[in-house]
């Protein structure tokens, strides 16, 4: 009994945090880079301070990855299911993202079809192309199509009670036959190459350094919002649910919540969150193509959630700034000892940080209370 | 009643025939008022596993207010039985119904659950990482579907309710302690403590004394009895003693199906039982 934490307000998820710490972490993260970032980048170019303009791009991508990490935490952190296909739901937002910015490129080229088509010799749009130039219906399918897969995925595997390890390979399958059917051109989404060479967005063109910063802005903001939703939930009585469901799935079905529906709702809600992460990534990538289906991409988005720490909504966003800022780093000079690195930090954190890098500073912090507490009992 | 055309209609005429053979006293009794006494009506309940039989043709009523002790050897198929009435596992054949009108066969385990059907696990589960209030908050009866579990409040009612609990689980200087750091009998009692926030009509509990101390095993006792006193218990135990202390009517399970039954004396005495399961 003399190891009591702090009384949690109840209501409230405790998990080991004490809640304020991440958010405020999180406020200031999300403020440097919302406010720092593009007012360093807007510096002459001589001031020796200034943020290049490829950076914020380079940023940009990484909030995306942001995104996707969080959506996955939110996942395997509270409700318990390891998903190691989190890339189809993300690939597929970008797709949606690459459909209407190919119909742009060709509509301002005055083609009805994108270039890759006109190449192929297609005589017409196919019909699940229909309405992706429009901006709202592309912003809807950026939602919707990562949506239903995951509740098609998540219906059958919850239903049939399938969990752990089984879970996560299905989800690898899952992925790899994406990857399969998008390399195929005759799906009509470019094949191998995908869809590149954009021009325009919302009528702003993709290569101006303003339009940059507004995507760049739009991600952050969206980061924000992401994260608003997610500790709404995981605040709510629902995230204890599922805390629960992912300590003990039986238990709480005899306590008559409704388990497989509350699993599959957050499953739909991360897949809609990674989709938006991956539209926001097209268009400051430039490309969209199959490769994001890769299963090691998958797997790293796994790599980065361990990294930043399980079980909380901040670690995932920290795994996946700190692991792709490492990787870039890494890969300016030594790309091929990338996975090795990537491996060893797995390990290490495994060994010596089960909680990630956000629980360095509760552990810390439990730590020095320890030391102080120690005189008085 | 409108239900004498449904599918259950069936189970409910043999219930009642059941209940005349039961108690001959009561045989006057129309069925369906029978039916309506008897919260849980098993009967001819078959479960293998690979051939093997856990429960072979098991009949069990227990009436609505009522505290039942459960005994049997290792293996007699007494936990097999609670996972059948509350829908973990579907019997081959036999009749499940619940307050006389539900068929527990074709219910799942959540649908159970919200008739009204507590369980405690014969290994206590607890919500480990949550505290001691948290999962007494999970367990407090309130609606559960997603979006009423998404705007859930905890109300002063409701606090009130989780205090109330907690003080009769003896757990209230424990409410902020993680779960998982509890002792195991601290951990027995709060599960007992969700059982009853949960407001559930029928109580299992699976061995709730395994593993505890005499000291836990009396103060657990004195719990039991003071929670029958608005609930309908069935308790599984191995423990002689812990049997004696509850002197309620016990049925003897064995090798799936029911030896004997009645008080704990009559049960204690009879030569079957001391053959098979006291006697060892
Ligand atoms: N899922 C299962 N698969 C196979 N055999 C089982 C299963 N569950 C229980 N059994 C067997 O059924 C019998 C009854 O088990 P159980 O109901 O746990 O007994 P008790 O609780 O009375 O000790 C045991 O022989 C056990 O091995
Ligand atoms: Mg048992």
């Amino acid at each position: 009994m003399a190891s009591q934490p702090a009384p949690a307000r109840a209501g409230t998820g405790v998990l080991g945090w004490r809640p304020g710490a991440a958010d405020l972490a999180l406020i200031a993260l999300l403020l440097i880079a919302l406010v720092g970032m593009p007012v360093l980048n807007a510096l002459p170019p001589d001031s020796g301070l200034k943020l290049p303009d490829y950076m914020i791009g380079v940023l940009g991508k990484f909030f995306c990855f942001a995104m996707l990490a969080l959506a996955h935490g939110l996942v395997w952190g509270y409700a318990g299911p390891l998903s190691l296909g989190h890339g189809a739901f993300f690939g597929l937002g970008g797709y949606c993202m690459g459909m209407y910015l190919a119909r742009q490129k060709a509509i301002s080229a005055g083609n009805e079809l994108p270039d890759f088509m006109v190449f192929l010799n297609w005589e017409s749009l196919p019909w699940w192309w229909t309405g992706t130039h429009l901006a709202p219906v592309a912003l809807l399918l950026i939602v919707a199509v990562p949506g239903a897969l995951a509740l098609l995925f998540g219906y059958f595997t919850f239903r049939s009670r399938i969990s752990g390890v089984y879970f996560s390979i299905i989800s690898q399958a899952m992925v790899f036959a994406l990857m399969l059917a998008f390399s195929r051109s005759e799906l009509g989404f470019g094949g191998k190459t995908g869809l590149t060479n954009f021009s325009t967005i919302l009528g702003f063109s993709v290569s101006d350094q303003g339009t940059r910063i507004g995507v760049y802005v739009a991600t952050v903001l969206a980061l924000a919002g992401s994260y608003l939703l997610c500790r709404w939930i995981v605040r709510s009585k629902l995230g204890q649910v599922l805390v629960a469901i992912r300590e003990a799935e039986d238990r709480v079905r005899f306590l008559g919540y409704p388990a497989d529906r509350v699993k599959l709702f957050v499953f739909v809600l991360s897949a809609m969150i990674a989709g938006l992460g991956g539209a926001l990534y097209v268009p400051q990538a430039g490309i969209i193509n199959p490769s994001e289906f890769e299963p090691a991409q998958s797997i790293e988005v796994a790599a980065w959630v361990a990294v930043g720490g399980r079980g909380t909504l901040f670690g995932p966003i920290l795994g996946a700034l700190g692991v792709n800022a490492a990787k870039s780093w890494l890969t300016g000079f030594a790309p091929e000892l990338w996975l090795f690195v990537l491996g060893g930090l797995f390990i290490a954190v495994t060994l010596f940080l089960p909680k990630g890098l956000a629980g360095l500073w509760p552990q810390v912090r439990a730590a020095v209370a320890k030391r102080r507490g120690g005189t008085d009992g | 009643m409108a239900e004498a055309e449904t599918p259950t209609a069936r189970a409910a005429d043999k219930l009642g025939a059941f209940a005349k053979a039961a108690k001959p006293g009561a045989a006057k009794g129309e069925p369906v008022k029978a039916a309506k006494g008897t919260l849980l009506y098993l009967d001819g309940i078959t479960v293998s596993f690979d051939g093997f039989k856990a429960l072979d043709t098991l009949s069990l009523v227990v009436e609505e207010g009522d505290l039942r002790t459960i005994i049997g050897p290792n293996g007699a198929g007494k936990t097999t039985m609670m996972d059948v009435i509350t829908g973990k596992t579907r019997p081959d054949v036999g009749t499940a119904l619940f307050d006389g009108r539900h068929d527990l066969t074709q219910l799942r385990e959540e649908a159970t659950a919200n008739l009204g059907v507590g369980r405690k696990f014969q290994k206590p589960t607890v919500f480990e990482p949550l505290s001691v209030f948290q999962n007494l908050e999970l367990a407090l009866a309130s609606e559960r579907g997603l979006l009423a579990t998404l705007r859930f409040r905890l109300d002063p009612g409701r606090r009130a309710r989780i205090d109330e609990i907690l003080d009769v689980c003896g757990l209230g200087d424990l409410r902020a302690t993680p779960a998982g750091q509890l002792s195991h009998g601290q951990k027995q009692w709060l599960e007992i403590g969700m059982l009853l926030i949960q407001d559930a009509r029928l109580l299992l509990l699976d061995e709730p004394v395994a593993g505890m101390t005499d000291e836990e095993t009396a103060k657990t006792a004195r719990l039991i009895h003071d929670i029958k006193r608005r609930h309908t218990l069935i308790v599984v135990e191995h423990d002689m003693a812990f049997v004696r202390e509850l002197g309620a009517r016990t049925t003897v399970l064995h090798q799936g199906t029911v030896l004997t039954e009645g008080s704990v004396d009559a049960v204690q005495n009879d030569p079957k039982v001391i053959e098979v399961y006291l006697g060892r």
